[in-house]
C-alpha cells in the first residue's frame, strides 16, 4: 500500500505564546510534530506492518522543519518529502498548503493519506479535506478507528461525543483523532536508522507551481494576546457557606445561572 | 457594499441548533445591509424554515431528500453547491461544529476560495470584514481578512449573540432541486455515547474534572451537578489519559477549546495545554484541594477543598435555589 501521511511541525503545547514585532515569537521555542499528525504517522505504521507498503510522511514547511520529519522517520515510516516553500509564498495559508499538498499527491497514486484532524497552532482543520477535494477523492475527519480489508475500509468517527460507523474504499483521505492509538516513542534503533532513510527536497518550482498558484485566499491583520484577567475571588470561611456564596455570586454578579 | 451571505443551518433532533441562530447574526453583520440566504438541508427540515425568518434571515434555500437524512460530506456539498450555484452569493457562513468543519473546506476548495475557520467575531471597517479567531487555541488572537473571493468561515458556538425573534418577520422560502451524487462514504450506524445530554462545544455550562477526580465513577457528582445546571461534562487530559472518562470529553490544546457562560474546573491542576482549551470562558470557578494551583489564575472565584465535599454541597445548593425560584 502507498501510505501517505501529512504533518506539519508546531509549538510544544508546553509553550507560552510570546509576541514580538505583531507577530508570535518562534526563537527558543521547542517544536514537536502536531500531536494528532503523530496519530496519523503511528497509524501508518500499524497498517504498513499488516498490509505491506511503504509509509511516506510529508510536510510544508522550511529546512527546520527536517528534525521532525527525522523523528517520523525513526517511529518507522520510510522515507520523507519535505515541500520547502519558504523562499517563494510569505504568510501561507491553508489554502497554500493544500494546493502545494494536493499538487505533490496528485500523481503518486496513495491509497491512504493520513493526516491530523487539526494542528494545534493555527487548528484550522482544513488541510485534510481540502486535499481530498483537489485529488477527488473521498475523506473521513475525526476518525478514532480504521481497519482495511482489501480496497475497503471500515472506519469509527468521532462526532461530537457519538460514534459513526463508516464503510467507504480507497483511494482515500483520513483525519485522525485523539484515541486512534498511542503514537510509539522512536526507539534508538529507529534513531540511528533514520539518519539514513531518504529524505527528498522539493520547491515550488519542482511542483510546477507558480507563487500566484499557491498565494494565500486569508490576510492576518493582527495577533494579538488575551487580556490578562484580574485575580479571582477565592471564598473563605466554612464549606457550607462559601459554596451558598458562591451561587449567590454566580447569580447576582456573575449573572451566569 | 451590501453583500448576499448564505448561513448553513443545522438540526438536530428535529429541531434547529443554537449554532444556527448565532451563524444567521454573523452573516447578517457581515452582509451590511444586504441579504442573508438560510440553507437547509436535511430529508424533512422545510418546517424549520419560518423559524429561520424569524430569526433574521431573510430568505430561506431547503434542499430536501431522503438521502439527506444524515450528513456525508457528498451529499451536502452537492445540496450547498446547487444552492450556491442559483444564489451566486458573496459569502457561505457555517457553525464550527462537526458538520461545518468537514463541510466547509470541501466547498471553500471546490469554489477555489479562503476559508476563516472558528471565528469568534466579525467587525466592519470601510467595507472589509475582520473576522477574529484564536490562534494556539486560544493562546493568541489573530484578525484575519479575506481581501478577495468569496467570504467564506465557521463561527464557533456560543460567541455570537443571536438576534431577537420576531415572530412577524416574513420572507421567501423556497425549495432547490438536488439529485443525489455518488456517495462515497456510507454511514451503516451511529452510537451516541452521550444520548439526551447536552454537547461541550456548544454547552453554555461545563462541569470539568481532571485527576483529582481519581476514577471514573468520580464523574458522578460532575455529572449530576452538570445536570441541574442544564450543562455538560468536560475533562482535562489527565482524567482522559488515566482512563477516567472518554477523549470525547478532553478539553485543551489536544481536545475541544470551549468557551462557555460558566466552566466549572473539579480537581484540575491546571496545566497550560488545559488552560489553553478553556481560559476564555466567561465565569470560570475552580474547586482544587491545593491552593497553590494553577487553576486559580485564571478562575473567577475559586473555593480551596475537596471536590467531593464542595459539589454535593453546591448541587444541593442549586437545588435549593431552583425549588426557591420556580
Amino acid at each position: 500500500m502507498n501510505l501517505y501521511v501529512l504533518m506539519k511541525r508546531t509549538f510544544d503545547t508546553e509553550e507560552t505564546i510570546l509576541l514580538s514585532d505583531g507577530s508570535v515569537q518562534e526563537d527558543g521555542a521547542e517544536w514537536i510534530i502536531n500531536p494528532y499528525d503523530e496519530y496519523a504517522i503511528e497509524e501508518a505504521i500499524r497498517i504498513r506492518d499488516v498490509h505491506g507498503g511503504e509509509v511516506i510522511v510529508v510536510t510544508v514547511g522550511s529546512d527546520e522543519a527536517e528534525k521532525q520529519l527525522r523523528t517520523a522517520l525513526a517511529m518507522g515510516a520510510d522515507r520523507a518529502i519535505l515541500l520547502d516553500i519558504e523562499d517563494d509564498i510569505e504568510n501561507g495559508d491553508a489554502y497554500t498548503t493544500a494546493r502545494v499538498l494536493t499538487e505533490y499527491l496528485k500523481d503518486k497514486k496513495a491509497d491512504l493519506i493520513l493526516t491530523g484532524n487539526v494542528t494545534i497552532d493555527g487548528g484550522s482543520g482544513q488541510v485534510g479535506p481540502r486535499v481530498a477535494e483537489g485529488l477527488d477523492i473521498p475523506y473521513v475527519t475525526t476518525i478514532t478507528e480504521i481497519e482495511i480489508d482489501g480496497t475497503d475500509a471500515l472506519i469509527i468517527r468521532d462526532v461530537e461525543g457519538a460514534a459513526e460507523k463508516i464503510s467507504t474504499t480507497l483511494p482515500l483521505l483520513v483525519t485522525c483523532q485523539q484515541g486512534l492509538n498511542e503514537p510509539r516513542y522512536p526507539s534508538l534503533p529507529g534513531i540511528m536508522k533514520a539518519k539514513k532513510k531518504p529524505l527528498e527536497k522539493l520547491e515550488l518550482d519542482d511542483l510546477g507551481l507558480d507563487e500566484d498558484d499557491a498565494a494565500p485566499k486569508t490576510k492576518t491583520l493582527e495577533v494579538f494576546l488575551p487580556s490578562q484577567k484580574a485575580a479571582g475571588h477565592i471564598l473563605q470561611g466554612e464549606l457550607a457557606g462559601q459554596v451558598s456564596e458562591l451561587v449567590t455570586l454566580l447569580r447576582s454578579e456573575a449573572k451566569v445561572i | 457594499m451590501p453583500k448576499k451571505i448564505m448561513a448553513v443551518g443545522e438540526m438536530r433532533d428535529g429541531h434547529l441548533r443554537q449554532i444556527s441562530f448565532e451563524t444567521i447574526a454573523a452573516a447578517k453583520k457581515a452582509a451590511q445591509g444586504g441579504k442573508v440566504i438560510g440553507v437547509l438541508i436535511g430529508r424533512k427540515v422545510a418546517t424549520l424554515a419560518e423559524e429561520m425568518v424569524q430569526c433574521g434571515a431573510d430568505e430561506v434555500r431547503i434542499v430536501e431528500d431522503e438521502t439527506l437524512g444524515q450528513y456525508t460530506a457528498d451529499g451536502f456539498a452537492r445540496a450547498l453547491t446547487v444552492v450556491v450555484e442559483q444564489e451566486q452569493p458573496d459569502g457561505i457562513f457555517f457553525g464550527h461544529t462537526a458538520l461545518g468543519k468537514d463541510l466547509s473546506p470541501k466547498i471553500a476548495a471546490k469554489l477555489d476560495a479562503g476559508l476563516v475557520s472558528d471565528a469568534i467575531s466579525i467587525e466592519v471597517k470601510g467595507e472589509e470584514v475582520i473576522f477574529t479567531r484564536p490562534i494556539y487555541a486560544g493562546k493568541a488572537f489573530e484578525k484575519v481578512t479575506l481581501p478577495e473571493g468569496l467570504l467564506i468561515a465557521t463561527i464557533r458556538p456560543n460567541n455570537i449573540n443571536p438576534l431577537p425573534k420576531d415572530r412577524a418577520r416574513t420572507g421567501d422560502i423556497s425549495s432547490v432541486s438536488y439529485s443525489v451524487p455518488e456517495l462515497r462514504v456510507v454511514i451503516q450506524e451511529v452510537v451516541r455515547k452521550s444520548a439526551g445530554r447536552v454537547d461541550l462545544s456548544e454547552a453554555k455550562v461545563i462541569v470539568a474534572g481532571g485527576r483529582g477526580v481519581k476514577s471514573a465513577e468520580g464523574f458522578q457528582p460532575l455529572q449530576e451537578l452538570a445536570d441541574v445546571l442544564g450543562g455538560a461534562v468536560g475533562a482535562s487530559r489527565g482524567a482522559c489519559d488515566a482512563d477516567y472518562c472518554d477523549y470525547s470529553l478532553q478539553i485543551g490544546q489536544t481536545g475541544k477549546v470551549v468557551t462557555p457562560d460558566l466552566y466549572i474546573a473539579c480537581g484540575i491542576s491546571g496545566a497550560i495545554q488545559h488552560l489553553a482549551g478553556m481560559s476564555n470562558s466567561k465565569v470560570i470557578v475552580a474547586i482544587n484541594k491545593d491552593p497553590d494551583a494553577d487553576i486559580f489564575k485564571v478562575a473567577d472565584y475559586g473555593i480551596i477543598g475537596d471536590l467531593f465535599e464542595v459539589v454535593p454541597l453546591l448541587t444541593e445548593e442549586l437545588k435549593k435555589a431552583k425549588a426557591v425560584s420556580s
